[in-house]
């Protein structure tokens, strides 16, 4: 029967307290106060206070000197080197993920499943190991690098063995973006255009492809930001020739390696500014194209 | 014992969006009580209020007598049956239903074949005999339902709540779960408060309906009582079907158009809303007493007919029963439509 | 979201086969070429030759200290990770979406400025240099280094799996538990872990792979000393830089092991336990 002892006694209404500013939502769930508090205590270890330290480091060198690290002939260089195969790389990434989404999304083939596992071994294998088994592939003695020599292009140690790691380590980005989307564009839209007269083609640019714009872009972006950081599968292929072939994450380590901690953690701070400045574009035309998506 | 319930003086609010302003009402031992109105009435989170899930700003609950917002909310026992029932999904229907006894103190825990017992009872009580190694994910919604039911009644609640009960099911299994719900709330003899927005499920079922709108209580009662005596026009166009027409109460006499007759009792005098409902009206025929109007259109609807008329530039669709119908009724004929029970409310801005 | 490929909806009977064959070749020769080049090198001197490659000591240490990385690093983001999940999906507060940011912030920085932090505030020349090297201890050039490393690289990959999951599940269960008598630990336990258990275990799974195979970030606070600072990945660079290359490819073949089984894994959670994975990872 009912238990009369769980009640207590009466206690002022605790619900009375008038209640000015919250900052969060009461609730019955335990544990808040615990959760936020390991949260906030491994974030400020881990992240916020090492990042503190390399935004704080450039400025001993005073405006002009961490200006000075930034132009410098060499550095600017391989920031050139660096953004530019990274936007070429994903470029490449967007027709060549599309290709292969598509095929997984819409066709049914024998290893079809195997495939799909497949496209994320650049996430899944290491990149040192990538590094050298690109390289190894590529390089002049190496079955695809001979070939290539053969018609004079040089791959490995070049400016291309670069774009090629940052093509690999790329694509899983795009593809994963718009497999789902291209999965769940409403099929009764494609129908609808088809019983409207489109053609295959037609239909595949005028319905499908806006459609899949924006995760296209955004993964894009994703290979994009990536490829700009890479080091372990790039710097194996590139040669590491000052001037030529020279990425910048390389430019810290051989800085650090110098004890040169302030220049290092110059290149640092602005190779992350030039990668928030280009997603935040990136950003702001994945917004324009799903406002248009929606109008 | 005398388990009622007292709300008083309730109020809650979302940052700036009051969901409860000062809501007071009571609910008797072994009742069972229908909170009814739209979505947003604030009917949901005075049920979460109950339970223990929200903290009211301000206001006093007891239940039993006792302060209940101090007891903490897994010491209330009461049964809590959520809109989407919350049942544990890696579960087996069983040991959903053993939960809450499972997870009792050593000192006050029932023995392993006590549990499997009462189980086993639970699950014959909503008809679920074998259906007990099954997960929630392998059976019906109105099942689905059921197992949330006999969850909450497995820690013998001294109070059930129930958020829009029937809310994700269709309407043949809603009927059928309705008239089962009310007579174990019978055999139970557990004081109710259910959450709904289908006045005809809360009208069915209840011993009394509080209707709610805009985080405040507009009325309570008993079914027949809310329905006859609706307290102003929202709760009379919330409870069913309505015709609205402006009026003028004078000297006793409500004239509303070309329609002159005797005012309800207790109307108020000068300008007025007239509210009816369509299938209470009588037909007449054009030289008679009512509302001139012209027929539009007739459909037959199994016994009932559907009228559409013109009164006064507007159109109505109004109800009649087979025999209540004056024969020859047909498009293009004019007749007179006598409200039979109008009710008046004296009129406001522009409501 | 069960799709059903090769639907009617696409009529190109020409086009079809000629789309697939294009990415498969594309595959191979960019994703599955890679992989295939470990192991022919790694055993392209023989077994025994690798088996003699993989038990050299340096190797062997090598071996012991990525396993020590990771078995500390990954543990501690998989507490991380649930803490986080579980205050921002079961909770409301202001300052949520910056705390979002924050987590997924490793993710968009490069592996070598991961380590560079680590040497700006440990470092010889770091912010408390001075005092680790008048108290004799060592971060930078160390296994505290690489864990350090390791730990922020790896930091959102359990989050990120549990956050949209849980939010997904709201709290509806927990209520339920805890009006039907049961303590906040018991909510946990009982009904929290076991429906996150297949994302936990993913999100796990993911780290662990990125743990042992992370290489810029170790990279950097490494120093190279071998058979004391050196994981799997960076004996694979010595040997390689050394022209060691049967040593590198069987060195980096264990990796690529590593990665395939959890590659497998990965897989198999996704068509297993897909309603169980947070939505982006359901096929």
């Amino acid at each position: 029967m009912i238990d009369q002892a769980i009640f207590r006694p009466v206690v002022p209404a605790a619900a009375k307290r008038p209640r000015l500013w919250h900052w969060r939502e009461p609730s019955i769930l335990p544990g808040f106060p615990l959760g936020l508090g390991i949260t906030l205590l491994y974030l400020s270890l881990i992240v916020v206070i090492p990042l503190a330290a390399l935004a704080i480091r450039p400025w001993e060198l005073g405006l002009s000197g961490f200006w000075r690290v930034l132009t410098d002939e060499r550095v600017l260089r391989a920031f050139r080197l660096s953004f530019g195969l990274s936007i070429l790389a994903a470029l490449l990434n967007a027709p060549l993920g599309l290709l292969i989404a598509w095929s997984l999304t819409r066709y049914q083939f024998p290893g079809r499943r195997i495939l799909d596992a497949l496209v994320d071994l650049p996430f899944a294998l290491p990149t040192a190991v990538a590094g050298i088994a690109l390289t190894t592939i590529y390089a002049p003695n190496g079955p695809i690098g001979a070939l290539a020599a053969k018609f004079g292009i040089k791959t490995a140690y070049s400016p291309l063995g670069i774009f090629i790691a940052l093509v690999f380590i790329g694509l899983p980005f795009v593809v994963r973006a718009i497999q789902p989307v291209l999965q769940e564009v409403d099929r009764e839209v494609e129908e609808a255009a088809q019983t409207l007269g489109a053609s295959s083609f037609q239909k595949a640019f005028l319905v499908i492809l806006p459609a899949i714009a924006p995760a296209l872009l955004s993964g894009v972006s994703l290979a994009f930001a990536r490829a700009v950081g890479e080091y372990g599968s790039v710097v194996f292929i590139a040669g590491n020739m000052p001037f030529k072939t020279e990425i910048a994450p390389l430019l810290i380590v051989i800085k650090l390696e110098q004890y040169d901690y302030a220049g290092a953690a110059a290149v640092g701070v602005g190779m992350l500014l030039i990668s928030f400045a280009a997603l935040i574009v990136f950003n702001a035309a994945q917004i324009l194209l799903a406002r248009k998506g929606r109008a | 014992m005398d388990l009622s319930l007292e709300i008083s003086g309730i109020s809650k609010s979302y940052g700036r969006y009051p969901a409860l302003n000062n809501v007071s009402l009571q609910a008797h031992d072994k009742e069972f009580l229908a909170l009814l109105g739209p979505s947003g009435s604030g009917k949901t989170t005075l049920l979460r209020v109950l339970a223990g899930l929200e903290k009211p700003d301000a206001g006093e609950v007891r239940f039993g007598g006792e302060d209940f917002l101090s007891v903490p909310v897994r010491q209330r026992q009461v049964g809590m049956v959520f809109q989407h029932y919350a049942l544990f999904r890696h579960m087996t229907v069983a040991q959903n239903i053993a939960f809450g006894l499972t997870v009792r103190p050593r000192s006050e825990r029932p023995s392993k074949s006590e549990i499997a017992d009462r189980v086993a009872d639970l699950l014959s009580l909503v008809q679920l005999d074998d259906m007990g190694k099954r997960y929630p994910a392998q059976l019906s919604g109105g099942q689905r339902q059921r197992v949330a039911l006999a969850r909450a009644l497995a820690i013998e609640p001294k109070m059930l709540l129930l958020d829009e009960p029937f809310g994700a099911l269709d309407a043949q299994v809603r009927r059928e779960l309705r008239r089962w719900l009310r007579e174990l709330h019978d055999r139970a003899g557990v004081t109710t408060v259910f959450v709904t927005h289908d006045q005809e499920e809360a009208l069915d079922l209840a011993d009394r309906v509080a209707i709610m709108r805009d985080g405040q209580l507009i009325q309570l009662g008993a079914p027949n009582e809310v329905y006859e005596n609706p307290a102003d026009p929202f709760v009379y166009d919330f409870l069913g079907a309505a015709c609205r027409m402006p009026g003028k109460v004078e000297g006793g006499r409500l004239t509303v158009a070309d329609w002159v007759t005797k005012a309800p009792k207790g109307a108020p005098e000068g300008p007025v809303e007239v509210f009816f409902r369509p299938d209470e009206v009588a037909f007449a025929p054009a030289d008679g007493a009512g509302l001139g109007a012209e027929v539009k259109a007739v459909a037959q609807r199994g016994p009932d007919v559907r009228i559409e008329c013109v009164i006064e530039g507007e159109v109505f669709e109004l109800e009649a029963h087979g025999p209540t119908l004056p024969a020859g009724v047909a498009p293009g004929l004019s007749l007179r439509v006598k409200p039979m029970r109008p009710r008046v409310y004296p009129r406001t801005t522009v409501a | 979201m069960s799709s059903s490929p090769g639907s009617s909806s696409i009529r190109m009977p020409g086009i079809a086969p000629l789309l697939v064959f294009a990415s498969i070749a594309a595959m191979v020769l960019l994703v599955v070429g890679p992989l295939a080049i470990v192991f022919t090198e790694a055993f392209s001197k023989g077994l025994s030759r690798f088996f003699l490659e993989i038990r050299e000591p340096d190797a062997v240490a090598a071996i012991r200290l990525t396993l020590l990385v990771a078995a500390i690093s990954v543990p501690l983001n998989a507490v991380f990770g649930i803490a986080a999940a579980w205050t921002v999906a079961k909770f409301e507060f202001r300052g949520k979406s910056l705390l979002l940011t924050i987590i997924d912030l490793p993710f968009s920085i490069s592996p070598v400025v991961s380590g560079l932090v680590w040497v700006l505030l440990f470092g010889a020349q770091g912010w408390f240099g001075e005092w680790l090297i008048d108290h004799d201890v060592k971060i930078i050039f160390a296994t505290t280094g690489l864990v350090l490393a390791t730990v922020l690289v790896t930091l959102p990959f359990v989050a990120r799996e549990l956050i949209p999951l849980m939010q997904d599940q709201g709290s509806d269960e927990e209520s339920a538990a805890i009006t039907l008598g049961a303590d906040g630990f018991t909510t946990f336990w009982k009904i929290t872990i076991p429906n996150i258990k297949w994302a936990l275990l993913y999100g796990v799974l993911l780290c662990n792979a990125r743990a042992m195979g992370e290489f810029g970030a170790v990279s950097v606070v490494s120093g190279h000393i071998r058979g004391m600072t050196t994981t799997l990945p960076l004996h694979v660079e010595v040997l390689y830089n050394d022209y060691d290359f049967v040593g590198a490819f069987a060195a980096a073949s264990l990796l690529a092991s590593l990665g395939l089984v959890t590659l497998v894994v990965k897989t198999a959670l996704e068509w297993r336990h897909a309603g169980e994975l947070s939505a982006t990872r359901r096929h």
